[in-house]
């Protein structure tokens, strides 16, 4: 069961991280970007280390994307 | 054309001595010395049952407090380099109105994000956890309230106060213990109490209550920088 749920849980980080450098649209990038640190949370979760899942989580794929994303912004309304 | 070799080279020559490393590398059957150490001795010594804190804290307190300041710094760093003068500031950026949605379920979350990274700080020293994934939760937590409330500034005051406050107990609960124990950071000026009460492992809950604060208010500050430049002018 472990294997199967981690197996799954890297082939679909594999794909959230072949999204978030491929895909045109940069938000659909970035968003692709946190679900990758998501799963990584759950794998770090697996692997007995809850701490570091916790901090993962909360940083990786929360305040990171915002962060992202503000930058985002400011960088549209340059161009503008 | 011959830049495209190099670079090939350079892999196959990094594929080279990686593949020598690879394959000489044993994992290990037993604990190391000093982690069998810190195994064995950790919970007599420190009476703090998770012994990732009891590490981190005590026996590696010293490069903790480093860590808190290399954090101090970066915090400090962003908010001048994101700083923006009075005349350069928007004075009315259009903002996108919040949706219902996320404003009232903001209002009855955020109370609990805080409530679970303050347990999370507070129980360092009995459950996983402590200090830093609690101050990251707390950071969370204002993240919300920024993303419900574009217009929410995280106080200057409040933020300076809390994260001095923390810094300098940190520091001082580190000196009482070349006062009253064996060094810098030793964990025994209060005594270790009962194994597995909230109250125990002498000085760990403190210092992590103070890390904890003092990140939660590094992330909240970095957060409100870069929420606060979006209001520069281009």
């Amino acid at each position: 069961m472990f294997v199967v749920i981690a197996i799954f849980i890297g082939v679909a980080s594999l794909i959230g991280g072949y999204i978030a450098i491929h895909h045109e649209d940069l938000s659909v990038a970035i968003i692709a970007s946190g679900l990758v640190s998501l799963f990584a949370s759950i794998i770090f979760l697996l692997l007995a280390a809850p701490d570091v899942a916790m901090t993962e989580a909360a940083i990786g794929s929360g305040l990171t994307t915002l962060i992202f994303f503000y930058v985002l912004n400011k960088i549209r309304q340059r161009n503008d | 054309m011959i830049k495209k070799w190099i670079i090939l080279g350079i892999l196959a020559g990094m594929g080279l001595i990686f593949f020598d490393l690879f394959s000489a590398f044993r994992g290990n059957e037993t604990l190391g010395k000093t982690a069998d150490y810190y195994a064995r001795h950790g919970a007599e010594e420190v009476g703090a049952s998770n012994i990732v804190t009891a590490i981190v804290v005590t026996y590696r307190g010293f490069d903790t407090l480093g860590e808190v300041t290399i954090l101090f710094l970066t915090a400090a760093i962003i908010s001048f380099v994101l700083k923006i003068r009075q005349e350069d500031i928007l004075p009315n950026r259009p903002i996108r109105i919040t949706s219902e949605l996320l404003d009232s379920a903001s209002q009855v979350i955020v109370p609990v994000i805080f409530m679970v990274g303050i347990y999370i700080f507070v129980n360092g020293h009995l459950t996983p956890g402590g200090g830093f994934p609690g101050g990251a939760v707390i950071a969370s937590g204002v993240l919300l309230m920024i993303l419900s409330n574009p217009n929410f500034s995280v106080s200057h005051k409040v933020i300076a106060w809390v994260e001095s406050i923390s810094g300098v107990g940190f520091v001082l609960l580190g000196v009482m213990g070349i006062l009253f124990a064996g060094g810098f950071l030793d964990n025994r000026v209060l005594g270790l109490g009962d194994f597995g009460k909230l109250f125990s492992a002498g000085i760990i809950p403190f210092i992590y209550s103070f890390i904890g604060l003092k990140v939660g208010a590094e992330l909240s500050n970095i957060l409100g920088a870069i929420s606060h430049a979006q209001n520069e002018k281009n």
